[in-house]
C-alpha cells in the first residue's frame, strides 16, 4: 500500500505591504532536451503559476522571505567559475582513509568529475548533470519528479526548471561501495546557484554519499541557491547521506529534499547546517515499502543574525516501518533556528515505529529557536513518540569544568561538544566528523 | 611552600552572609578536617575557595603559591593546584571522561605555552590507565559521559580519577552530606589515601564523624555559624562522636 500525505495548506491571503519581486529568470534559461522537456517544461509552468511564499503560508509563518531581492539574481554563464573565488581546499579533502570512491566539484558554470575506474566498469554513475543530460537521458527522465513534485513550492519548480548544477548517482542492483561519493557544490559570486540531486540505489546496493554545499562569505552581496534533491533507495538497498552546507553568510538558501525508501531498505541521513543568511529547508523520508527504515540526523550552528528553518516530515506509508529523527542545534548572536517536525502514519501502517527529538543549546540571551513537534497518525496499532526542548548554558556545569583548570572559553565549547555528541557518534567517517568538528570550533571563536 | 592560607574569611549569598571570619592554614603533608553541624557555612567555604561565581567574598584573603586567589578565576585556581572534589558532581553529558581529563590536561600546558599542541594520545591512555590501574577502576570508565548517569559511588570515583590525574597541591573534600552512603565514604577515603604525600595538603569537610574512621586528620577543627570556634587533634573527633555538638555550642554561648 501506498499513499502520500495530505498536506492543506490554507491560501488565507494577507494585504500585503509590500510588492513582491519576481526573478528575472525567463522559458528561454530552462534546457528542454528532449527527454526531459516534458518535465522540465511542467516546473517553469509551475514556477510562472506560484508566487514568492509569504508567512500567511503555515510552512512560512516563521521564516520571512519578503527582503528577498529576487529580481537582482542571475544564472552564472558557461565557465563562469574562472573568474570567481576557487573552491575552498579544505573541502577537497578526502573523508575517509584518504580516499574517494569519486568526487565531482559543482561550479558554477561547469563541473570536475572523478570517478574510481573501477567502479565505473561495474555500472556505478557519478556525474554531473549537464554530462548526465548528455549521456543519462533516460535516467534522468525517470528520476526527475519521480520523488519531489514542482508543484510543492516556488523553489521546487524553480530549481525542477532552471538547474544548472547538480548530481546523478545510480548504483546498480546488489553492488556494495565501501569509499564513499563526495561531492561539493561550490557557489562564489552574487548568482542564483540552482542544483539538483538525482540517486537512484538500486536493488540490494549499499553506499555512502557525502554532500557539501559552500561559499565564501560576501558580505554585502545577495546570492541564492535553490536546491532539489530526489532519492530513491529500492528494495534491500542501503544509503548513508550526508549533507553539508556551509553556505556565507550572504547567501538565501531553499531546498526541497526528499528520499523514498522501498521494501526492508534502509537510510542513515545526516544534515549539518552552518551557513546562510537564511535557510528553508524541507526534508521528508518517505518509508513507502514494509519494513524500510530511516535515520535523520540534523545539526545545526547559527550566529549572528542568521535564520535557519528546517521543515522534516517522516512519512509512514506502509506497515513495519521506523524512523527516528534528532535534529540538535545550537544558536549564538541574535540568530533565529525554526525545527517544525511531523511524523505522519498512514491509514494501514500498522506496526509503526515513529520518532522524532529536536534539542537546542541557546548561547545567547537574543537568539531564540522554535521547536515545533508535530504527529498525524491515521493507523491504529503503532508507536509514535516525540520530544523538543530548548535550554541554555547552565552555570554549574561550566563551574565544574572550569574547576578542573579550563578556561571559559573552552569549558563552553566542551559543553556544546558534548551536546552535539550524539549525533557525531551518528556520523560515519572521521573526516566528515572533522569537518563538523571544526565548524563548531570557528562557530565559537567567533 | 604551598601552603594554603585563609585569613579572616567573610562569604555571602544573595546579601546574607554565610561565612563571618574563618582563618585556618593548611600545610603540605597535612590533613585537615572540618566538621560541624548541618547548615553552618561549610560547603560555601568549599565554593568560595574554589570561586563559584553566586559566592561572593566580602572580606579576607586566601593566599597559594603566592598569591591572594580571590583574585583569580576557578580555572586560574585549578591550575595553581587547588582542588575541589565536589559534593554533587556535575554531569557533563557528551565529554568522556578520557576527554574530559584530556582537555584539563591539555589547558594546563596552554596556559603554561600557548604554543603547545597539546598531550599526545598515546601517552595520555598510558598516563590514564595507570592511574586507573591506581585505584582500581574498570577500563571502561574512562569512555562514559562525565557523571551522566553515574551512581553515587561511581560520582566519586569519577573525582577521585580527576584528582589523581591532575595532582593538586591543595585538595578540598567536600563530604557534607554523604556519611550515610558508607561506599562512597569508603571510595573517597581510599583514593585520599592512595593520593596522599608529603606535597599535597587535604581539606575534608564532613558533617558525620564516620568518614574520619577511613581518613586519618592530622587536624579537626569544628566550624559554627561560619567560624571555626575550636580546633584540636584526632581527639577532637571522637570526642565529638561521644558527646555531639552541645558542649561547643555551649562553651561558644558562655564566651560569645
Amino acid at each position: 500500500m501506498e499513499e502520500k500525505p495530505k498536506i492543506i495548506v490554507s491560501s488565507r491571503s494577507r494585504r500585503s505591504e509590500v510588492i513582491a519581486k519576481e526573478f528575472p529568470f525567463s522559458q528561454s534559461d530552462v534546457r528542454t532536451p528532449a527527454a526531459l522537456s516534458e518535465y522540465r517544461l511542467r516546473a517553469w509552468n509551475l514556477f510562472q503559476k506560484q508566487p514568492l511564499p509569504d508567512t500567511s503560508l503555515e510552512a512560512w509563518r516563521r521564516t520571512d522571505i519578503h527582503q528577498l531581492p529576487a529580481d537582482t539574481f542571475t544564472l552564472p554563464q558557461p565557465n563562469a567559475y574562472e573568474d570567481l573565488p576557487p573552491v575552498r581546499e579544505d573541502l577537497l579533502r578526502p573523508l575517509a582513509d584518504g580516499q574517494h570512491g569519486g568526487q565531482i566539484v559543482l561550479l558554477p558554470g561547469g563541473a570536475k568529475v572523478e570517478l574510481d575506474p573501477t567502479l565505473a566498469q561495474q555500472g556505478v554513475i557519478f556525474t554531473d548533470l549537464l554530462t548526465a543530460e548528455r549521456e543519462h537521458p533516460e535516467l534522468l527522465a525517470r528520476l526527475m519528479g519521480s520523488v519531489v513534485n514542482p508543484e510543492e513550492g516556488k523553489f521546487a519548480a524553480l530549481a525542477g526548471a532552471f538547474a544548472q548544477n547538480g548530481v546523478l548517482l545510480y548504483v546498480p542492483k546488489g553492488l556494495q561501495i565501501e569509499a564513499p561519493l563526495h561531492s561539493i557544490l561550490w557557489g562564489p559570486g552574487a548568482f542564483a546557484h540552482i542544483s539538483h540531486l538525482l540517486v537512484l540505489v538500486d536493488e540490494g546496493a549499499s553506499v555512502t554519499y557525502v554532500h557539501e554545499a559552500a561559499s565564501p562569505d560576501e558580505p554585502g552581496s545577495n546570492t541564492l541557491h535553490a536546491g532539489l534533491v530526489e532519492i530513491q533507495v529500492l528494495q534491500g538497498a542501503s544509503l548513508r547521506f550526508v549533507e553539508l552546507q556551509s553556505w556565507g553568510k550572504h547567501v538565501w538558501n531553499f531546498s526541497h529534499e526528499r528520499v523514498r525508501v522501498e521494501r526492508d531498505a534502509q537510510l542513515d541521513w545526516i544534515f549539518g547546517a552552518i551557513g546562510s543568511r537564511l535557510t528553508k529547508n524541507f526534508s521528508e523520508l518517505d518509508l513507502a515499502g514494509q519494513g524500510a527504515q530511516g535515520r535523520m540526523s540534523g545539526f545545526y550552528f547559527t550566529d549572528g543574525t542568521q535564520h535557519l528553518d528546517h521543515d522534516t516530515q517522516q512519512n509512514h506509508l506502509a506497515p513495519n516501518t521506523t524512523s527516528d529523527l534528532l535534529f540538535k542545534g545550537a544558536l549564538k548572536g541574535k540568530s533565529r533556528s525554526v525545527w517544525q517536525g511531523m511524523i505522519y502514519v498512514a491509514p494501514g501502517a500498522q506496526k509503526t515505529d515513529g520518532y522524532q527529538a529536536n534539542r537546542n543549546l541557546v548561547l545567547d540571551e537574543r537568539a531564540r529557536a522554535d521547536s515545533i513537534p508535530g504527529l498525524e497518525i491515521c493507523a491504529d496499532d503503532v508507536r509514535c513518540t516525540h520530544g523538543a526542548t530548548v535550554g541554555k548554558l547552565e552555570q554549574e556545569p561550566l563551574f565544574y569544568i572550569k574547576s578542573r583548570g579550563i578556561p571559559q572559553a573552552e569549558a563552553e565549547k566542551l559543553v556544546v561538544e558534548g551536546f552535539f555528541d550524539p549525533i557525531f557518534q551518528r556520523i560515519p567517517f572521521e573526516g566528515v566528523r572533522e569537518r563538523f568538528q571544526e565548524y563548531i570550533a570557528a562557530k565559537m571563536a567567533e | 611552600m604551598s601552603s594554603l592560607e585563609i585569613k579572616n574569611l567573610h562569604v555571602g549569598i544573595e546579601g546574607k552572609e554565610i561565612v563571618k571570619g574563618l582563618s585556618l592554614t593548611i600545610q603540605p603533608g597535612e590533613i585537615h578536617a572540618i566538621m560541624g553541624p548541618n547548615g553552618t557555612g561549610k560547603s560555601t567555604l568549599s565554593y568560595a575557595l574554589m570561586g563559584h561565581p553566586a559566592y561572593e567574598v566580602t572580606e579576607g584573603e586566601v593566599w597559594f603559591k603566592g598569591q591572594n586567589i580571590l583574585e583569580l578565576e576557578p580555572d586560574e585556581r585549578s591550575r595553581l593546584g587547588l582542588f575541589l572534589a565536589f559534593q554533587y558532581p556535575v554531569a557533563i553529558p557528551g565529554v568522556t571522561v578520557a576527554n574530559f581529563l584530556r582537555s584539563a590536561i591539555n589547558a594546563r600546558r596552554r596556559a603554561e605555552n600557548p604554543e603547545d599542541k597539546g598531550i599526545a594520545i598515546p601517552e595520555f591512555r598510558k598516563m590514564l590507565k595507570a592511574k586507573m590501574d591506581m585505584l582500581k577502576m574498570d577500563q571502561s570508565f574512562a569512555g562514559r559521559y562525565l557523571n551522566d548517569g553515574f551512581s553515587g559511588g561511581e560520582k566519586k570515583r569519577a573525582e577521585i580519577l580527576q584528582m589523581a590525574v591532575l595532582q593538586p597541591s591543595i585538595a578540598i573534600l567536600d563530604e557534607t552530606d554523604s556519611g550515610l552512603d558508607i561506599d562512597a565514604l569508603r571510595i573517597v577515603a581510599d583514593g585520599v589515601n592512595t593520593l596522599m604525600n608529603e606535597n599535597m595538603g587535604v581539606l575534608v569537610i564532613t558533617h558525620y564523624q564516620r568518614l574520619l574512621n577511613y581518613i586519618k586528620p592530622h587536624f579537626v577543627h569544628v566550624m559554627m555559624d561560619g567560624r571555626i570556634v575550636e580546633s584540636g587533634g584526632p581527639d577532637l573527633a571522637l570526642h565529638l562522636e561521644e558527646h555531639g555538638y552541645d558542649w561547643i555550642r555551649e562553651k561558644v554561648e558562655e564566651l560569645g
